[in-house]
């Protein structure tokens, strides 16, 4: 992270952002808690999808935070990197089957 | 992530300056915290830290270890020559006799390298108390401690196994090279003279420490985990996963140094600081005998030699009454069991 906007330190301010909106917030934040809970999927799993996600938005401070999170919860770095993949795959395949769209619009107006 | 080591020597055998116990507690010393772990505890009502009595004695039979693992926090190896004698032993297990303490918790080292392990397993099981053998598990697949399962099911030890992994590469990262196969196979060994079948009443548990500068996972959650996949992938079975946070005393310290983790990583372990956690300290029921008689009140404290802070100070004079509510010596490493779900020989403690 060294592009200034994005300071490593500045995500454990995060819970800051209820100060002006408390009631607004807490909602967030204890929603947010609870998603991550073990459930049907274990916590675990949902860390792996929060790291591959965060790879899609290309959050940096989330990207940093379920590493963490990931190695907390027992996840190794091979399966973290195939969590990566994961969000790859998604991202090049939706760039790749919008594709079609192009193919469908050019077959119309083509000879 | 650097990569491992080819062979890890220990500390004292590389003449590094950490080897010394007062050189780590400087290191940690020098670092800024936010807070001191004693006003950690005036602030959340718990001081001084006393003990409430002593559940479990933890003899740590010497330094000798066929492993060199990378977060050991005693500095083990093959190297180290620092063992118990006959004659300290002996003085452990006449102040058990005397005592109302119900577990001997045996650790090291590898405590089986210990020409003493037998002597005190089985004079202790005579006294009716339960014994503990802290495993690493690969001394099982040495040539000549290949009876060591049958020996511990013969006396009924519990046996808490070293696994930081279900998986090779962070075993191997954290213990070695092919410590992870070597581990899986004295597992199956374990398994099969009846421990962790949960009929037996042979309990085999495991422990797994983080492989790298971060806290232990929900103990919960990773022991289902570690369950499913060590059956389905090895038809391994276990009793119970204890989570243990890696200390910053020894060979993980000098990691924390040597990847820059050290001061990020301290101020984690105080920031995770939970009262809870702080109740249930392990020091508060355990009293941890070196492999020369002296008493500390945890194996931590041991290994950066903080002895108690109250009479006696060697098993020889040991004295139940006087000990039992004793004030426990503490310092900045004390963060280590007190951080998130806390942290203790049996696991997380909140």
């Amino acid at each position: 992270m060294s592009d200034p906007y994005y300071d490593a330190k500045d995500l454990k301010h995060f819970g800051d952002m209820a100060e002006h909106a408390p009631h607004l917030g807490k909602k967030f934040f204890d929603y947010y808690g609870a998603v991550f809970e073990d459930g049907a999927l274990s916590a675990r799993e949902k860390s792996l999808i929060a790291l591959a996600v965060a790879h899609a938005v290309q959050c940096p401070y989330c990207i940093d935070a379920y590493t963490t999170a990931s190695l907390e919860k027992g996840a190794d770095i091979e399966q973290m990197t195939e969590a990566v993949h994961v969000a790859c795959a998604i991202r090049g395949g939706a760039s790749l089957v919008h594709g079609v769209q192009m193919r469908n619009r050019a077959q119309k107006l083509g000879m | 992530m650097s990569e491992p080591a080819k062979r890890l020597e220990t500390l004292h055998a590389r003449g590094r300056a950490l080897a010394s116990p007062a050189e780590q507690r400087r290191v940690l010393r020098e670092l800024p915290l936010v807070e001191e772990f004693d006003d950690a505890l005036v602030r959340t009502g718990l001081a001084p830290l006393t003990a409430t009595g002593i559940e479990v004695l933890q003899i740590n039979l010497g330094k000798l270890c066929n492993q060199t693992c990378r977060h050991c926090h005693v500095d083990a190896g093959p190297d180290r020559r620092e063992t118990m004698s006959r004659q300290t032993a002996e003085a452990c297990m006449r102040a058990l006799e005397r005592s109302t303490i119900a577990t001997v918790d045996l650790t090291g080292g590898a405590p089986e390298l210990s020409p003493q392990f037998r002597f005190v397993v089985e004079r202790s099981r005579e006294l009716g108390r339960h014994v503990i053998d802290r495993c690493n598990l690969t001394i099982i697949e040495t040539p000549s401690f290949a009876d060591l399962p049958e020996y511990l099911a013969r006396h009924r030890v519990e046996v808490i196994a070293s696994l930081p992994h279900y998986r090779k590469l962070g075993t191997d990262r954290q213990r070695g090279a092919g410590v992870f196969e070597k581990s899986i196979s004295a597992l199956r060994k374990l398994n099969a003279v009846g421990y962790g079948d949960g009929r037996s009443g042979l309990e085999l548990n495991l422990v797994t420490n983080p492989v790298g500068a971060f806290l232990p996972g929900c103990q919960a959650s990773l022991e289902a985990e570690w369950k499913r996949e060590l059956e389905r992938d090895f038809g391994v079975r276990f009793d119970s996963l204890f989570t243990i946070t890696n200390m910053p005393v020894a060979r993980y310290l000098e990691w924390l140094v040597d990847s820059d983790n050290l001061g990020q990583y301290l101020e984690r372990l105080v920031t995770a600081f939970n009262p809870s956690a702080a109740r249930g300290v392990m020091c508060r029921k355990t009293l941890s005998v070196a492999w020369d008689g002296t008493l500390y009140d945890c194996d931590f404290n041991q290994m950066l030699e903080l002895g108690t802070v109250v009479q006696p100070r060697r098993i020889e004079d040991f004295d139940e009454a006087l000990l039992t509510r004793r004030a426990i010596a503490t310092d900045r490493h004390c963060f280590g069991c007190t951080a998130g779900a806390g942290s203790s020989c049996g696991g997380a403690t909140a």
